[in-house]
């Protein structure tokens, strides 16, 4: 038999049928989803006149569209309630667990997940928003999808998918001081592109990915799609199952044993070959931020903007523009008025603990507004636990209730027209976090940095 | 889903790389509940000002180009899963859209809704951007049983990649749950296998 990838073993036992020169049955052990890309899923099935398959391998949240305050208060917009409303209608009609506003367990799908041990190794998981590659932290393979593919889902368990080719990214080394996993994954996004990693399936691999508690390779896998791939896994490890042994919906003694056994051989056989292959040295990447409308668009903090060359038609002239920034200049030291430390890239304990560590004893800047959005109720509930909100607000930073908030400005948490936001979420793209809104992806580190001084910081001039 | 077999029609010209679906649809428009009336607020943001009034720049605000089928730069339709884009840019009016490379979630979700995205070579793209920009009103021909698109009245024609079952549900409107509901057995009994 010849050498698999991790990839490759996990899909091809998730394989039902193949269809000659088409795709193939996947069958999917996990289905997530929430208020926004399900309505139209759920009123297909009605239309049908046909039942949720098997409704005990779907579960439910409300995130992308709930508002971030009073959310014991009915949502004050009218259509953003509806939307919550036929969630837990159709939740209801076809027998779907939903952990809603209000309930323990509400949060960003994403974050929630892996928090309570439903994501766990080997599986194949799905949820109709692209950032359900965070879950691949976890060594299963894990995809976004549309909401025809949720209804495939709702309606068989499967979905019908072309397979996609494998590339391995390979980081090896010690990261420096004030560089985290968000730095290393804008750092590889900036070699590959936006588009660099399309068509295919990652496995991120070497001792620094090795070295990342389970939170920080959740940061990685997330950001995969910003590269194009479909999704980003990293095999499972002694890290993946001490995370996993006290949550929840894992399973318990005697089979908790078996899982792990059957768990360890979650890897790429040694051989293995991959359709393309990248290697990386943590010890050359800095603390990262975007110029640019792209997560491609990065670069380290104390580099210059790339200049538009005058015959480049990749949009760089039209991204500089749209952000009023300058080629050939610096970032650091450049006015900011708002930052954003939340969505399922960096909203996790660990991220308010790096925040908090670094803000603790000082005062944010006056002009800057600055917001942090935890992941869930139980990374609320934690941080209240351990203090943070207490040292986060003594800063002058909002601790809001959980969503996904600016990240795509979907509720109230907007950034207004040209206003500089640096923010920890995934994504700058025109008008992503409000119209007109300019945002500068980084680390909590560098981000909570940018807030106390007001303008664009290197942390490490505050750790020395 | 709308059958598709072959189409003959002017194009809009949208010659920006990476596009995005937050370009296509900003999330600000997303709570609707049905897949209807999305193509209303296709490309809001370009589109329009912030008062509601048409941006003249815009290729949809400018007379004669229109079509239904949309040219653009390469990586189209990056970043979110929402199918909203697709459905927006079907409700507005398109059937095909011409690239030199599609994000992979966007172009499942146009096959999905009988939207075809042809994806052509960069060079192909590069000269129907040339010659479309001159002659607005020349007119492509896509057509999927041959799998072939050229520029109607020019030597320019290229052939493109379709797999043949999505071809097959493109031709007779067929869509993939039609195909996995009659699945079901082979399903339940790989269920079975695993317990």
């Amino acid at each position: 038999m010849s050498a698999k990838t991790l990839f490759d073993k996990i899909w091809d036992k998730h394989v039902v049928h193949s269809v000659e020169d088409g795709p193939q049955v996947l069958y999917i052990d996990k289905h997530f989803i929430h208020e926004v890309t399900s309505p139209q899923a759920f009123s297909g099935l009605k239309a049908r006149g046909i039942p949720v398959f098997r409704p005990e391998q779907t579960v439910a949240t409300a995130d992308h569209n709930v508002p971030t305050e009073n959310q014991h208060l009915p949502i004050k917009d009218a259509l953003s309630r509806h939307q919550v409303e036929t969630l837990i209608k159709n939740c209801n009609d076809f027998g779907v667990e939903l952990y809603g506003l209000g309930h323990p367990y509400q949060g960003i799908v994403h974050v929630i997940g892996p928090e309570l041990g439903i994501t766990q190794p080997g599986m194949t998981i799905v949820c109709g928003d692209s950032h359900t590659s965070t879950h691949g932290a976890f060594g299963n393979i894990a995809f976004g999808i549309g909401t025809s593919e949720v209804e495939q889902v709702l309606a068989t368990q499967c979905v019908l998918q072309k397979k996609p080719k494998t590339l391995k990214i390979q980081v090896d080394g010690e990261l420096n001081p004030g560089v985290v996993s968000k730095d290393i994954v804008l750092h590889i996004i900036s070699k590959l592109t936006a588009a660099g990693g399309t068509g295919h399936f990652i496995e991120f691999c070497g001792s620094t990915i090795e070295k990342l508690s389970m939170e920080a390779r959740m940061t990685i896998c997330n950001m995969s799609i910003e590269m194009g791939a479909r999704g980003g896994l990293i095999a499972p490890d002694e890290t993946t199952f001490e995370y996993l042994k006290s949550r929840p919906f894992v399973p318990k003694g005697e089979k908790w044993d078996r899982k792990v056994a059957e768990w360890k051989s979650l890897k790429s056989d040694d051989d293995a070959q991959f359709d393309l292959e990248y290697y990386f040295n943590a010890e050359e990447i800095e603390p990262m931020i975007t110029y640019g409308t792209n997560p491609g668009m990065g670069i380290g903090i104390t580099k210059d903007i790339p200049a538009p060359n005058g015959k480049t038609t990749s949009g760089l002239e039209k991204s500089l523009k749209y952000m009023d920034l300058e080629g050939g200049k610096q970032l650091l030291g450049h006015h900011v008025d708002y930052v954003f430390i939340g969505s399922c890239t960096n909203s996790r304990i660990e991220d308010l603990r790096l925040v908090a560590d670094l803000v603790k004893g000082k005062k944010k800047a006056d002009h800057v507004q600055a917001m942090i959005v935890p992941g869930s109720r139980q990374v609320e509930k934690q941080a209240r636990a351990e203090g943070l909100d207490k040292i986060l607000e003594a800063a002058g930073f909002e601790l809001r209730q959980p969503g996904c908030s600016a990240c795509l400005g979907m509720n109230e948490d907007k950034v207004p027209k040209g206003k500089y936001c640096v923010s920890t979420s995934n994504r700058n793209f025109e008008g992503r976090q409000g119209q007109g809104a300019r945002t500068l992806l980084a680390s909590p580190l560098t981000a909570a940095a940018s807030a106390l001084s007001g303008k664009i910081s290197d942390v490490r001039e505050l750790m020395k | 889903m709308e059958k598709f077999n072959t189409l003959n029609s002017q194009a809009v010209l949208l010659p920006y790389e990476d596009v995005d679906t937050d370009q296509i649809i900003p999330a600000r428009f997303l709570k609707s509940v049905s897949r209807e009336g999305f193509g209303e607020n296709l490309f809001r943001d370009w589109r329009y000002f912030e008062d509601g009034s048409p941006n003249p720049e815009f290729v949809l605000n400018q007379a004669g180009n229109k079509g239904d089928v949309l040219v653009a730069g390469r990586n189209f339709g990056c970043g979110s899963s929402r199918e909203h884009a697709a459905w927006a840019l079907v409700d507005y009016g398109f059937k095909a859209v011409v690239s030199s490379f599609f994000a992979d979630i966007f172009k499942n979700n146009a096959l999905n809704n009988g939207l075809l995205p042809v994806q052509v070579t960069d060079d192909f793209l590069a000269q129907v951007f040339q010659i479309l920009k001159n002659r607005p009103e020349a007119k492509l021909q896509i057509d999927l049983n041959e799998q072939e698109i050229s520029l109607v009245g020019s030597s320019l024609t290229e052939s493109f990649e379709i797999n043949s079952y999505k071809k097959y549900c493109l031709q007779n409107g067929f869509d993939d749950i039609d195909f996995l509901l009659n699945k079901k057995n082979e399903i339940e009994a790989y269920e079975q296998s695993l317990a």
